[in-house]
């Protein structure tokens, strides 16, 4: 198999912003067990719709946990707008490139992010 | 580093290396030749035959030389069917297990595609080939039956005796993978009713690039490699004498060493098993617990991951395997586990140490406390594990998006 980058390495073996928030703004779980990759994100949004914190929680390869890991450092700090438009390719683009085969996983981390951000503006429909 | 996948590859014995080292630069002799040089490689080349010959009670004359596992499967297996197409075309019926390397079930899907009819009987829970099974799938088609002697993921040794016993009563040939087995389990081809035998060299410290099958006198098979009539004119290609001269060497050492090393893999494996067991929460033993490879220990975790587990126990300095489909190629988990019934879920967080000889009663400590440190911190991350109660938790498809 293809190698691993050294930051891929180091978001995976010292994952950021790993856990949960409580009352969450916004949060989702993407991904199926089945095929081995399963991810929960929990965002904290402020007044402003900027992102002041980002936790997850992923069950998955080195890829899955490094670019879950990845993807948190890119949206603290964004707008949601701004974070929602993060793609796959930027997140492998921070970690200085992926396995092909990996790829997907990085998939998933943006898909996850979104999914969150979705379920916060579901929230904010709602009140 | 301590290294826990000798089902993998092994590391070279020394004694075997230096057995090899003449082979190379001074009598580098092609063994078919008729000059000094030459007679010494033949000469070389049939000590180690009778070397190979002796680890399973076989005839000298019964071990052609291979390049491997690999190519000892697709022989035996290729070169039964095509022999048995010339002269029977009738019988186009193979039987073996859904737990097979993938160098005999590639070669029966393979065979498939030119009309051959295959059957590839399950397993049980543990991984265990039920003789009555094989008994019921058998007909009048039936040319062979090809059944590995102890599965390379979770360690299971099948009762090729009484499989074998089965097959000759119905006059079919029996082939056994023993790719894992050789060396470490006692073999005898002629009390266990075994017609074709593989062996790789690699897995019992022997050089890689070569290996045997073993052909029971009077059975008669194709060739896969035709040319300059080496090996009985069973297998062309000038002998890798080098690679045979410590294939040999590493049979006779582990013929040798069998009990001693067996005593003492069994020792650490079930150390391992029974820490890991009573500390870890939810953690599992695939495989059969009693007809087990005294150097396989094949565990599972709920709620995490294969390659994370081994990429972390790698930093650790251990490195051992998985079945999990990250790391494979084909993103699917491993078929085995899938036969032994595990949902795939359950199939990711397996992990296998398959032990050698120059591992200790000393490790058993190092990896047990790393295996738990891993373990706990990937499951602190996890989406499946609650991590206050210490257990599994079911994900509802609802509540994934």
């Amino acid at each position: 198999m293809e190698e691993y980058t050294d930051k891929v390495l180091d978001h995976f073996a010292h994952p950021r912003n790993t856990g949960v928030i409580e009352d969450a703004s916004g949060e989702a779980t993407v991904g199926n067990p089945t095929c081995g990759d399963l991810m929960t994100f929990y965002i904290d949004v402020d007044d402003n719709d900027v992102i002041r914190d980002v936790k997850f929680k992923t069950f998955g390869c080195g890829a899955a946990i490094a670019t879950s890991s990845m993807i948190t450092e890119l949206a603290i700090g964004k707008t949601v707008d701004e974070a929602y438009n993060i793609t796959r390719k930027d997140v492998a683009d921070e970690l200085e490139g992926l396995p092909p085969i990996k790829m997907h996983c990085s998939n998933l981390a943006s898909d996850a992010l979104r999914a969150a951000i979705e379920d916060y503006r579901k929230k904010q429909d709602n009140t | 580093m301590v290294y826990m996948d000798n089902s993998a590859t092994s590391p070279v014995d020394s004694e075997v290396f230096e057995e090899m080292k003449p082979f190379f630069v001074e009598n580098f002799g092609n063994a078919s030749t008729l000059y000094e040089i030459g007679r010494v490689s033949q000469r070389a080349v049939a000590k180690a035959r009778q070397q190979v010959a002796d680890l399973i009670n076989a005839d000298t004359r019964e071990i052609i030389f291979t390049s491997g596992g690999s190519e000892s499967d697709n022989f035996a297996i290729k070169g039964i069917a095509l022999r048995e197409r010339s002269k029977h075309p009738e019988k186009n019926h193979i039987i073996t297990s859904q737990i097979e390397h993938p160098a005999v079930l590639e070669t029966c899907r393979y065979l498939e595609k030119w009309g051959f009819e295959v059957t590839y009987l399950p397993v049980g829970p543990t991984g265990l080939v039920d003789p009555e099974d094989l008994e019921n799938a058998i007909k009048d088609e039936t040319f062979l039956v090809t059944i590995m002697h102890a599965n390379n993921e979770i360690g299971t040794i099948e009762p090729i005796e009484k499989l074998g016993e089965i097959a000759h009563k119905h006059n079919v040939l029996f082939h056994t993978d023993a790719v894992q087995s050789a060396g470490k389990v006692p073999i005898d081809v002629k009390k266990q009713n075994i017609d074709l035998l593989s062996i790789s060299s690699h897995k019992l410290y022997g050089p890689k690039g070569v290996g045997a099958l073993y052909i029971r006198k009077g059975v008669k098979i194709d060739p896969l490699i035709h040319g300059g009539g080496q090996e009985r004119k069973l297998r062309a290609g000038t002998e890798n004498v080098a690679g045979i001269v410590g294939f040999g060497k590493a049979c006779e050492i582990a013929q040798r060493d069998m009990e001693k090393n067996t005593a003492k893999l069994t020792e650490i494996r079930d150390a391992i098993i029974k820490r890991v067991l009573d500390e870890v929460p939810e953690s599992y033993v695939n495989g059969d617990l009693e007809h087990r490879l005294a150097n396989n220990v094949h565990l599972r975790f709920s709620g995490i991951e294969g390659e994370s587990l081994l990429l972390r126990l790698d930093a650790k300095g251990i490195q051992v395997a998985t079945g999990s489909a990250c790391s494979s190629q084909k993103l699917e988990p491993s078929h085995v586990l899938t036969a032994i019934g595990l949902e795939p879920a359950l199939a990711h967080g397996s992990l296998r140490l398959s032990l050698g000889v120059e591992n200790s009663i000393d490790d058993v400590d190092y990896v047990v406390d790393s295996i738990k440190e891993v373990v706990d911190g990937l499951r602190k991350m996890s989406p499946l594990w609650d991590y206050t109660n210490q257990k599994y938790i079911e994900i509802n498809k609802e509540d994934v998006y």
